[in-house]
Order: structure tokens, then sequence, then C-alpha cells
């Protein structure tokens, strides 16, 4: 039995059976971060001390012969802006490069507690602003299908770990694209949920209208797994809906005939690669083979989403990174003469040039003089955005794009235009602004074997369809291939 | 041109950064790239358009309360201990550049 290559229920269940031990499994998966992470630098801390310690605690558990939770001794990830206790979160940036959170991020303990080993912190853009993982502070992650590129951001480095086996399945954070992006570039399965849906308690805010955890896995299963953890009312994030968490797995296997599935023209234009257009396209011809009714419908104003998200969501963040000051926690220039000059300098000094750069366009966006001109604008723009999906959800049950108009693309290709790096989001943006559930599965290939990654849409809270016709997909794409 | 290098230095200000000029340079081009693109949302009239100023204000909000009423999905009990115990003062303090091992300390603010 390889042990780097099972998923959640084979990995407890081996470990019921005493096939094999979580200590076993968890060695393992170091062992391979051991080998192999050197070259793609997916994780930023390992908590070894941590992670042994609850493999021991499943072990016993195990050996008395008692049942184990769900995620018993499945070794995960953990985006580096989810607060570990303990255990340095450094969301990326110099500024937090030794920041240990005094407390446990919601969604972090939810994973210990049903069972799972974090093995560490992975690697993401800065404050998980990016679309390729170069504003890393600490390092680039490489792409495990081919080192000469990106694994998408800004959860690349979590992504990454599972596309490499050195994570069964990882904890990131969507806030434009940042799970469904990297999912696709590394060919694994990434899922937002609806906004909502699962607390951000302990995230490490970047915009707070529209951040979001959700998993990042090897097979849909897993990733419906780990929302059943991790999602569901918690009062110390108080935008958590106090809604009732439905067994995301349960359904899976409901067959998906008859179900709409919506194909938005706006989603198929300009910029789309021919390759990845046609792999989309055949999946969407598998899913009529399964039964599912395609129906065309109108998302009039994607054009206006990559504005509208880095109007709202760089003014978000200018608000929310303004608390590092140098003073409680994060990093703080020396020598400074004046409380103004520290906080100038400590800013300065621990902010990495993206960074800087949303926080003035945000800080811009939101002064007098430009407020309305910017912000509201957006503002109400994000209103005609949620009303198209509102109005195509009518419609059908589901909507199906491609996740990215390219597979990954190269290192440094775009690091010096802003712009052409924003346009990376262009089709799972649109889904934050509206607070909705999308989830990106691997459909092919291109011809240098660049995983491509389909995006299915959802209505709010509704993950069960989602989650089933991505099944649904995988389980077809599987024996066709 | 939208922005010029004295709106950078003014917006730097208001952000707490200090910039170099090289940074304020990078920052004039990229902010303008920006925002001829941002000038698309122009082409919409959104003169009878309500902001979204966050997901919830389109589910689960009560319509037909006023105020804060309208968000009673969110709120909780009022519990003096909280949700939660407080930081120790040591766990609150740990990661702070510098303390005396009681307050933050900071440069002088005023001055006599």
């Amino acid at each position: 039995m390889d042990l780097t290559q099972l998923t959640i229920d084979s990995a407890r269940s081996a470990i019921q059976e005493r096939k094999t031990t979580a200590l076993a499994l968890a060695e393992a998966h170091y062992a391979r971060i051991q080998t192999e992470d050197g070259q793609i630098g997916a994780y930023l801390t390992l908590c070894k001390e941590r992670a042994l310690e609850q493999a021991d605690r499943i072990d016993r558990t195990a050996a008395e012969g008692k049942p184990l939770p769900p995620l018993a001794g499945v070794p995960v990830g953990i985006k580096d802006v989810m607060s570990t206790r303990g255990v340095r979160s450094t969301a990326g940036s110099k500024i937090l490069g030794n920041y240990i959170p005094p407390y446990d991020c919601t969604a972090v303990a939810r994973m210990e507690a049903a069972g799972a080993v974090v093995l560490g912190k992975t690697n993401c853009d800065e404050f998980a602003m990016g679309s390729s993982n170069e504003n890393s502070a600490f390092q680039p992650v490489r792409n495990p299908r081919d080192l000469s590129r990106v694994p998408g951001g800004s959860s690349g480095g979590s992504a990454a770990a599972v596309a490499a086996d050195m994570a069964i399945v990882a904890l990131g954070s969507d806030t434009g694209g940042s799970i469904r992006q990297p999912a696709s570039f590394c060919g694994v399965v990434g899922l937002m949920p609806t906004y909502g849906r699962v607390s951000r308690y302990g995230l490490i805010a970047f915009a707070s209208s529209l951040d979001h955890i959700g998993p990042l896995a090897k097979t849909v299963k897993d990733a419906a797994i780990v929302l059943r953890t991790i999602a569901g009312r918690d009062p110390m994030d108080s935008t958590s809906a106090d809604l009732p968490v439905p067994d995301y797995v349960a359904d899976l296997e409901k067959p998906v005939r008859g179900l709409k599935l919506g194909v938005a023209e706006e989603y198929f234009g300009e910029g789309l690669d021919d390759e990845v257009r046609h792999a989309v396209e055949s999946a969407i011809d598998q899913m009529k083979s399964l039964g599912c009714v395609v129906v065309p419908v109108s998302l009039p104003h994607t054009p206006y989403a990559i504005p509208t998200y880095y109007l709202i969501a760089t003014a978000e963040a200018s608000s929310n990174l303004a608390r590092y000051d140098g003073v409680r926690y994060g990093d703080r220039a020396p020598g400074a003469k004046t409380l103004s000059e520290m906080y100038r300098r400590s800013r300065d000094e621990g902010f990495g040039a993206e960074v800087k750069r949303r926080i003035m366009l945000g800080t811009y966006a939101l002064s007098a003089g430009y407020y309305d001109a910017y912000y509201l604008k957006a503002q109400k723009v994000r209103t005609l955005l949620a009303r198209d999906f509102e109005e195509a959800f009518q419609k059908v049950d589901a909507i199906i794009t491609p996740t990215s108009p390219t597979a990954a693309f190269r290192l440094g290709e775009k690091s010096n235009d802003p712009l052409a790096m924003y346009l990376a989001d262009i089709y799972t943006v649109t889904a934050d602004l509206a607070g909705i559930s999308g989830i990106s599965i691997p459909c092919g290939e291109t011809k240098e074997k660049l995983p491509i990654g389909l995006q299915i849409l959802g209505k709010h809270f509704d993950e069960v369809t989602i989650l089933r016709l991505a099944h649904a997909y995988e389980k077809a794409s599987q024996i066709g291939s | 041109m939208k922005v010029t290098e004295k709106d950078v230095t003014y917006v730097a200000d208001l952000a707490n950064l200090e910039l170099s000029a090289d940074e304020r340079t990078g920052m004039v081009r990229d902010l303008n790239s920006i925002l001829d693109y941002i000038e698309r949302l122009d082409e919409l009239d959104t003169s009878n358009v309500k902001p979204m100023a966050q997901v919830s204000d389109r589910y689960g909000l009560d319509e037909s309360k006023q105020g804060s009423e309208r968000f009673a999905y969110a709120s909780r009990e009022d519990v003096p201990e909280g949700l939660r115990k407080s930081l120790s003062r040591e766990s609150a303090l740990a990661n702070a550049p510098d303390t005396d091992g009681t307050f933050f300390r900071v440069p002088k603010v005023i001055e006599r």
C-alpha cells in the first residue's frame, strides 16, 4: 500500500483495520515532503510535533478498537492565512514572518477534532493577493506537473501539496478564485463553499465580504467530506450562516439525469485558450450523455466583474491591513523616532509590491472625492452581477464554465503586468462577488500535459448539487480515459 | 492620466506608507493602467441600483424589519465572559515587537 496515494476513507479504514497507523501515514507524507518539496516549495512551516501527537491519539483510539472519526489520521496542509495556535502563521508576508498565533482558526480546529493530522502550513501569495503564488514573501511555489510553471494562486501551496501527494487534502481560501484557479492549474479538486457556509474565525483577513475557506482534494468525495467537517454556524464569526449542514457525501451518488446545466456564452469569449475551450466543451457533452439538460443562460454583466472585484477587494484590503502597524504583532522597523515614522517604515519594509499596490488602489477608491465614482459604483455593479446569477438560477440548477482561460502559465510570464495577472481570475471572481458556491475539477490536459479545470457554479448553499454533478463527471471521465 | 505622483504621495500618506521614489513612479504607472481598465464601469447606468456591501444583503435578512433588526440572524446573546475567555496578558503581549511586560511600548507620542 502506497500511503501517499490514499483518500480520506481509505486512509481511515486502513488505520481502523490496523493495516497501517496514523503515525506511518504522517511519516510517509513527511518523507515525501523531504524528497519533493525542495523543488516545489509548497510548505512554509512544518509542525511535526503537533502532527505526531495527533497521530498518536488516533493510533491509540484504533488500538482500543474504538470507531475512528471521519478524518482520522488524514494528513492535511493548511494555507498559511489560517491561524494555528503555537505554529507560525505568516500569510506569506514578511510582516508576519515571526507571528505565532495564540489561537486556532475554527476550520482548522474542526479538522483536527475530526481526526485530521496537520502536517504544516502551505505557501501562498502574500495575504492571499495573487494568482500565481509568485507574491509569496518567502519563495514561489512551482507547479508539480511542470516546474517551470506556476501552480496558480493564491492557494498555490495547498494545491501543489495535494497534487504532489504531500497531503491527502488541504485547506485554502478563495477571495477571487484562489481555491479554484490553483486547483485547475495543478489538476486537483477545489471547492469554494457559499459565503457564510464556513466560519472564517482565525482566517487572516484580506477582503471580508469576499473571503471563503474551502478544501483542495484529490477527489470530489474528499472535498465533500471536508466541507461536511468545517461547515456550519460558528458564534465566533457573525457572518457564518445559521443553517443546517446537509450530509454532502450522502447525495453524491444520486443520478444527475434531468438536472439543468447553464452554459453562458460570456465565459467562452475572447481570451479563452482553444485547448481549454475544447476540453470544457467535451466535458459539457459528457454531462449531456449523463442525462443533464444543457440550457443557454446569459450573465450579461460578466465583463464588469474584474474591475468591480479589484475595487471592492482592494478597498476592503486597505482597511483590513491597517492593523499591521508594528505595535501588537508583526515586524517593526527599528530606529524610528516617532510613532508615525514607525508605522510607515514597518509597513514599507514588511509589505511586498502587490500588497502595497492593492492598499494604494483601495485607499484611493475610498478617499474623499473618489468614493462615489469608484467604491460605491463597484458596489452597485456588484448588485447587477449578483442579479445575473439569481436570474440564471431560476432556469438552471448549476452553471458550467472553464475555471481559468488558460492552463498554468510560466513563472515570470505575468509578474510585471498586474492587469494581465488580474485577468487570470476572469471566470472565478464573479462567484465570489455574488457569494455563490463553485467547484473546479480536472477535465483533461493540454498537449503539453498541463491540467485543465472545469468549473461548476451553484446556488447559495446548494453545494450538494455541484458536488453531485462534479462527482458524476469525475466518475464518467475516469471510465472514459 | 488620472493619477499623478502628487496623488500617489497623498494616498500613500493616508495609507501609512512611505514608498521609495522608484515605488512611487511604478505606482503612478500601475494605478493608471488599472484605473483605465476600471473605467469601463462607467458604461453601466447604475442610478437606480442599490449598492451591495456584503453577500448577506441578498439572503437571510428580514426585509420587513428596519435597521439592525434586519440582521437579527447575526446577533447572539450578550454574555459577560464573551464567547471565549480573553487572552492572558502574557499571550496577548507575546507577539509584540516591544513591551514593558504590561503594555505595548511605542515611540513617544506626546512631546512636552
